[in-house]
């Protein structure tokens, strides 16, 4: 009967918190559409997730893009099939590997950077400030960040994806011999457009969560130091999960399309 | 007039207050004393909205505050939160204006900066202070900061909680008269929380001490030396001995 017991806590736990989440996320898109706005705070929450998050995307991709030729050419030796780099690297990075690696790196460095942000608005009250100066903190805080993630992650893919293609590009044409002018040809035959609309998809949602998730840990803190650092490792942790899960679903999704 | 009817909040099985009952009038200045952890800024919380309480009513002119429009209420209130509570993200002139850049009282920026200048002037601070972020300021220079902010859009309400904590005694007087002439020239009402007996007499007109999660006593400060009560006797008296636990 513990076992049991045990089982429908955590049940019970996990669904709270679920319907929580869900909560502040109906909370937060209905505010998008309600005045009033503020657009100074929309344009900080896109030059820090949006312009800022450039270099860290950049760099990720490239060494991805390099490694993935690598390995493709390697394996694909074994069964003589060297030839598909390009058509592997393109499919590999713009499909999975740059919404997947962007949305992480923007969970490691955006989603933490909220969550701290405003747990420690929290902790040393800014947040009731705000209420009591009139402005509501899900609208000056939240919701610019969630749409300005929303809408700067999805470019950050595409960057992540074309730095990416050139990572391999640059290893295929540098040191493993392929020809610049039909590798890149290979790429642009091979990709369709239905693979760059699920790249793009895939970034705004994981902008969504990522964002989501730093303003949510970040307004339920805890008090202290603790709160702060516990709200800024839980806010990653579901981040980096959700969109994990969130990938699956929606490569799921474009699969069955 | 404020009014505290029967509020009961309590945090898990800390039953922070346990039916208070309060009034203040309007342009008074009352004085809420009590020990660390007696729920006074529980209190002035429930007043704004901030904390829900679990029973009880408040009413602001006879309206009930759960029952008016947030935004025109809350425009009748300035607070000076007892850490400062300035946005780390703008520069000073920007907090103290933060009211009258957006929202219902929204000015022209160059308006609004002037103002904050002026406010800043009010509260002892010069006009290159302005430009400068809170993290570059003392301790005191955020409370005054605070402090400014709190009256920038003259509100009709104002809220003190802890004006002087951490600050030297030079500074703490400094703020208890800045606060005095504050109620003195706006008339507006005032609630300060303090645990500082130079400040009780020096800003309040009335003082209430909140115990064991109710008032336990409340008068013009002019009875609070010669009140009765030994809890009020133990606590302006900064005795360890009495009916107030040490160990709490």
């Amino acid at each position: 009967m513990k076992f049991l017991a045990a089982i429908g806590r955590t049940t019970l736990i996990i669904l709270a918190a679920i319907g929580r989440v869900s909560l502040f996320a109906w909370t937060t898109l209905t505010h998008l559409l309600r005045t009033p706005f503020y657009p100074r705070e929309m344009g900080f929450a896109l030059l820090n997730i949006g312009w800022l998050s450039l270099p860290v995307v950049g760099l990720t991709a490239i060494f991805t893009g390099g490694a993935l030729a690598l390995q493709i050419y390697s394996g694909g030796a074994r069964f003589n099939a060297e030839a598909v780099v390009p058509q592997i690297v393109a499919i590999g990075m713009v499909r999975e590997l740059g919404p997947v690696l962007v949305g992480l790196m923007i969970a490691a460095r955006v989603t933490s950077s909220i969550a701290a942000e405003i747990a420690t608005m929290k902790v040393t009250e800014q947040i009731d400030a705000l209420v009591t100066l009139s402005t509501h903190p899900m609208k000056y805080l939240t919701v610019p960040r969630v749409l300005a993630a929303t809408v700067t992650v999805p470019l950050l893919v595409g960057i992540g994806d074309i730095i990416g293609i050139f990572g391999g590009y640059a290893v295929a044409t540098g040191t493993l011999g392929f020809n610049k002018a039909a590798y890149v040809q290979n790429t642009i035959d091979f990709l369709q457009l239905r693979d760059v609309v699920s790249s793009l998809t895939k970034g705004a949602f994981f902008g969504f969560i990522a964002a989501l998730m730093g303003c949510y840990f970040g307004m339920n803190s805890g008090r202290g130091a603790q709160g702060v650092g516990r709200a800024t490792k839980g806010s990653v942790e579901a981040a980096a999960v959700l969109i994990l899960a969130a990938n699956f679903v929606l490569t799921g999704v474009f699969f069955s399309l | 007039m404020i009014k505290l009817d029967n509020v009961h909040k309590s945090f898990g099985n800390n039953h922070v207050l346990r039916g208070v009952n309060l009034e203040v009038k309007e342009g008074t200045s009352t004085v809420i004393i009590g020990g660390s952890g007696t729920g006074k800024s529980i209190c002035i919380k429930t007043i704004l909205g901030l904390v829900i309480p679990e029973q009880g009513t408040i009413t602001v002119d006879g309206i009930d505050v759960t029952k008016t429009n947030r935004d025109i209420f809350l425009a009748r209130f300035g607070m000076l939160f007892q850490g400062g509570a300035l946005f780390d993200s703008l520069p000073v002139w920007q907090n103290v204006a933060f009211r009258l850049l957006r929202g219902s009282l929204a000015k022209p920026k160059g308006e609004a900066r002037a103002i904050a200048i002026e406010k800043l002037r009010r509260v002892g601070l010069t006009p290159d202070v302005a430009d400068r972020f809170p993290a570059e300021l003392s301790g005191g220079m955020q409370k005054r900061v605070g402090l400014a902010r709190a009256i920038a859009a003259d509100p009709e309400i104002i809220f003190f909680d802890e004006p002087t904590t951490g600050l030297d005694p030079i500074m703490a007087g400094i703020i208890n008269d800045l606060i005095r002439e504050i109620v003195t020239e706006m008339g507006a009402t005032t609630i300060t929380i303090t645990h500082d007996m130079t400040s009780v007499r020096t800003i309040a007109d009335h003082v209430a001490m909140l115990h064991g999660g109710k008032i336990r006593w409340a008068g013009p400060v002019s009875d609070m030396d010669t009140a009765s009560d030994p809890y009020v006797d133990q606590f302006i008296h900064g005795r360890a001995k009495g009916p107030i636990a040490s160990v709490r």
